[in-house]
C-alpha cells in the first residue's frame, strides 16, 4: 500500500486569538487528498476564520500547517499552493475576465502561451468562452461566480478554498452553480474546503462535514453519520430543517424513557456504549414520524391534534400537540388535513437520538 | 351614473403636476440668481475694465460694457508690465507657477496615495498613532511653522530654491490627502485585496494594478484640491522664493501694488484675471469629475 495516505491537508493544535478572544482553540484537522471538506456553521463560528488561516491570510497564535507534506505556516498566501473564491467573487473591476484570470499567472511569472493554455482550458471547463473579452461590471451574478472559480482552477493548484460563495446568488441559481461545483470536484478530483452556513449545501456536496461552533469542530463525519447519528445535541440540531423534535426526560435502567405525559420503552436504539440511566434529551427527526395508517406499525405510538399545516408542495409539514407536546412531522405533499384534525404519529426507536442532559452528548 | 367621472379632471392620476411658479421654487431659484449675481458682478466688472482704454475708465461706467474693445491691457499684463527690475508682465510668473505646480501636485498626491493605501490595508504597529499624529499637524496654523520652515530650509540648502517651495507644499499636502485616500480605500472591499494577495501580488503590485486603476476619481479630487490650492498660494510663494523664481500671484500682487503715476486699471484687471483663469478652467472641464469623484468616495458599488 503506497503512502498516498498523506494528508493533502493537516491542521495541527491550531490557536487564534485576536488580543483576549480565543477565536479557534486547539484545532486538529487532517484532510485527506481530493476530499471535498464542508465547514458548516453559524455566524461567529469561527469557519471562515479556519478558511483564512488555512489561506494565510491571518496570521495564527500558534500551531502549525502543513499543505501537500510542506510546512506553510509561514508562506504566503500564494505560495502554499491554493486557489481561493470569494463570497462577493472580489473580481478585480477594471480588467476584462481575461486580465483577471491571467492575473495571478502574470505574478507568478508563467510564460505568455502557458498563461493562454491553461485561460483557454479553464474557460472550456467553466463554459465562460464568451465573456472572456469583458468587464466584471458587464456579468450576471452566476457569471460572476464562474469567474471566480476560474481564477482559482487557472493557477493549477491542488486545493481550492470556497468562502460562502454561493451566498450572494439567488435561490435558483444557487441549486444550479451547487451542482456544478460537484461536478467540477468529480471531474478535477482537487482537495476542496468550503465554508458555509447552509446545511443543504453542506450535506449535498461534502464527502465530510465539519461542524463547528465556537472555534470548536463538534463532529467530523461524513453526511448520512452526522445526519443519523448526530454526535451531540447542537448537531442534531443544527441539520435538519425543519429541525430535531426534543423532549427532555428521563431514560431508567430498563430502557423506560418518561417525560411529561409520555412514557415509552427505547428497545432498539442503538446504544454507543453501555446504556446508563439519567436525565436525557430525546431527538426524533419530523421526517422521522410516520402519520396514519403507517403510525400503527411503529412501536411508539400518540395521539395527535393537528395545530398548524405548512403546505409545501412536495411534502407538507405539520406542527401538532400530543400529549401535551408539541411534534412536527411530514406528510405526503398530497395529504388533506387542516388544524383541529386527529392523527395517529409514531416512530422506531432505532431512528432515534438520545444525549445526556447535562453534556448533550449522545448516548 | 355621472358620480366622479365628470370630476375626473381633479382626480388624482398619473404622475404629479409640477407647478413652475410655486412659492418654493420661486424662493429656490430666486436666492440662487441672487447669489450668483452677488458673486459674478465682481467678475463681470474686471472683464469689461480689462477690455476698456484708460479714458474709457476714467468715464466711471464701471458696470457698462466698453464702448471700443480693446486687448491692449492684456499684452501688457503679460508681456510689459513692470514688477520691481524687470518688465517682462506675467509671463515669467506663469512659467514659475508652472514649474511649482506640476513637482508639487504630483509628488504630493503620490505620496499621500500610498500613505492612504497603507494605511487602509497593510495595518501594522502603530499605524492609528501615526495617522492621529498626521491629522493632529493638519489643525496647526500653518503661520505658525513658517519660520521654523525658513530655518530648516536654509539648513538643508534648498531655501530660496523652486524645490524648497515644492517641498514645503508637498509636505502641507499631506494631512488632508491622506485622509482623503485613506477613506477611499477603506471602502474598497476587503475580498479584493484578500484575492489579489492569493494571487501572489506584493505591496506594489496590488497598488499599481489593482488600487490605481480603482481610484481615478479620487485621484481626480486630489488634484484639483492641489492645484488650486497650489496656484493660488501666495504666502509660501513669497516668503521661500527669491524675486526671479516668484509665482504668479506675487508676481500679480507686485504689479498691483507697485505702480507710481497713474494706476492703470484695466492692466490690473487683465492680471487678475489672468492669473485665476488656469484653476478657472480646470474647474470648467472637470466640475463633473470632481462631483462624481466625491460621490465615488461616499458610496461604493
Amino acid at each position: 500500500m503506497q503512502a498516498q495516505t498523506q494528508p493533502s491537508i493537516s491542521i495541527r493544535d491550531l490557536k487564534l486569538s485576536f488580543g483576549s478572544v480565543q477565536v479557534l482553540q486547539d484545532l486538529n484537522l487532517d484532510i485527506a487528498a481530493g476530499e471535498f471538506l464542508v465547514l458548516l456553521g453559524s455566524s461567529g463560528c469561527g469557519k471562515s476564520t479556519l478558511l483564512n488561516c488555512i489561506a494565510g491570510l491571518l496570521d495564527i497564535t500558534d500551531g502549525q500547517i502543513f499543505i501537500n507534506g510542506q510546512n506553510v505556516t509561514w508562506a504566503e498566501p500564494s505560495e502554499r499552493g491554493i486557489g481561493m473564491v470569494f463570497q462577493s467573487y472580489a473580481l478585480y473591476p477594471q480588467m476584462s475576465v481575461e486580465g483577471n484570470l491571467a492575473f495571478g499567472l502574470k505574478n507568478a511569472k508563467v510564460p505568455k502561451a502557458e498563461i493562454a493554455q491553461r485561460i483557454a482550458r479553464t474557460a472550456e471547463i467553466l463554459q465562460i468562452e464568451p465573456l472572456l473579452k469583458r468587464k466584471p461590471a458587464a456579468l450576471s451574478g452566476g457569471q460572476r461566480q464562474r469567474v471566480a472559480i476560474g481564477r482559482a482552477l487557472v493557477r493549477d493548484v491542488d486545493v481550492f478554498l470556497f468562502d460562502e460563495p454561493l451566498s450572494n446568488l439567488d435561490a435558483k441559481l444557487r441549486v444550479e452553480l451547487r451542482v456544478e461545483i460537484k461536478r467540477l470536484h468529480q471531474k478535477l478530483a482537487n482537495t476542496m474546503i468550503y465554508v458555509t452556513h447552509d446545511q443543504v449545501e453542506a450535506m449535498t456536496l461534502a464527502d465530510r462535514i465539519a461542524i463547528m461552533k465556537g472555534g470548536q469542530i463538534m463532529q467530523l463525519d461524513s453526511p448520512a453519520v452526522i445526519y443519523n447519528r448526530p454526535a451531540n445535541k447542537y448537531v442534531a440540531d443544527f441539520i435538519g430543517s425543519p429541525s430535531m423534535n426534543f423532549f427532555a426526560g428521563h431514560l431508567d435502567e430498563q430502557l423506560q424513557f418518561s417525560s411529561d405525559g409520555m412514557d415509552f420503552s427505547v428497545k432498539g436504539y442503538d446504544f454507543a456504549q453501555a446504556p446508563q440511566a439519567g436525565e436525557v434529551w430525546l431527538g426524533i427527526r419530523p421526517e422521522h414520524i410516520q402519520s396514519g395508517e403507517a403510525a400503527q406499525n411503529c412501536p411508539i405510538q400518540f395521539e395527535a391534534c393537528i395545530d398548524l399545516v405548512e403546505p409545501m408542495g412536495s411534502d407538507t409539514q405539520v406542527w401538532s400537540t400530543a400529549n401535551g407536546q408539541n411534534f412536527r412531522f411530514r406528510m405526503d405533499g398530497q395529504a388533506d388535513v387542516k388544524a383541529g384534525d386527529q392523527v395517529s404519529i409514531g416512530f422506531e426507536p432505532a431512528r432515534l437520538s438520545l444525549f445526556e442532559r447535562v453534556s448533550e452528548l449522545r448516548l | 351614473m355621472a358620480n366622479n367621472s365628470s370630476h375626473s379632471a381633479t382626480q388624482p392620476r398619473g404622475p404629479k403636476p409640477k407647478r413652475t411658479f410655486s412659492r418654493r421654487n420661486i424662493m429656490l431659484y430666486g436666492t440662487l440668481i441672487v447669489v450668483s449675481l452677488y458673486y459674478l458682478l465682481p467678475l463681470w466688472v474686471m472683464l469689461v475694465t480689462s477690455l476698456k482704454g484708460m479714458p474709457e475708465i476714467r468715464l466711471g461706467n464701471v458696470f457698462s460694457p466698453p464702448v471700443e474693445v480693446t486687448f491692449e491691457p492684456w499684452v501688457k499684463a503679460w508681456s510689459e508690465a513692470c514688477t520691481g527690475l524687470n518688465c517682462e508682465g506675467l509671463s515669467r510668473g506663469f512659467w514659475n507657477s508652472i514649474q511649482i505646480l506640476i513637482p508639487s501636485v504630483v509628488l504630493s498626491i503620490a505620496v499621500a496615495s500610498v500613505n492612504g493605501y497603507a494605511l487602509s490595508n497593510w495595518k501594522f504597529k502603530g499605524s492609528d498613532t501615526f495617522f492621529a499624529i498626521l491629522i493632529i499637524g493638519a489643525f496647526i496654523p500653518y503661520q505658525i511653522m513658517i519660520y521654523p520652515i525658513v530655518i530648516l530650509l536654509r539648513e538643508v540648502g534648498l531655501y530660496g530654491s523652486l524645490w524648497g517651495l515644492i517641498l514645503v507644499h508637498t509636505v502641507f499636502g499631506m494631512p488632508i490627502l491622506t485622509l482623503l485616500f485613506r477613506n477611499y480605500f477603506t471602502s474598497v472591499p476587503e475580498e479584493l485585496f484578500k484575492a489579489a494577495r492569493v494571487d501572489g501580488a506584493g505591496f506594489w503590485g496590488i497598488y499599481f494594478r489593482i488600487m490605481l486603476p480603482m481610484a481615478l476619481p479620487i485621484f481626480v479630487v486630489a488634484i484639483i484640491l492641489q492645484v488650486t490650492g497650489i496656484w493660488n498660494d501666495f504666502l509660501f510663494g513669497v516668503i521661500y522664493t527669491k524675486p526671479d523664481l516668484y509665482p504668479m500671484t506675487v508676481q500679480l500682487n507686485n504689479i498691483v501694488n507697485s505702480v507710481q503715476g497713474v494706476k492703470e486699471y484695466n492692466v490690473n484687471m487683465a492680471a487678475t484675471l489672468l492669473t485665476g483663469l488656469v484653476p478657472l478652467v480646470i474647474y470648467f472641464i472637470s466640475g463633473k469629475l470632481f462631483v462624481r469623484g466625491i460621490a465615488a468616495g461616499a458610496v461604493k458599488g
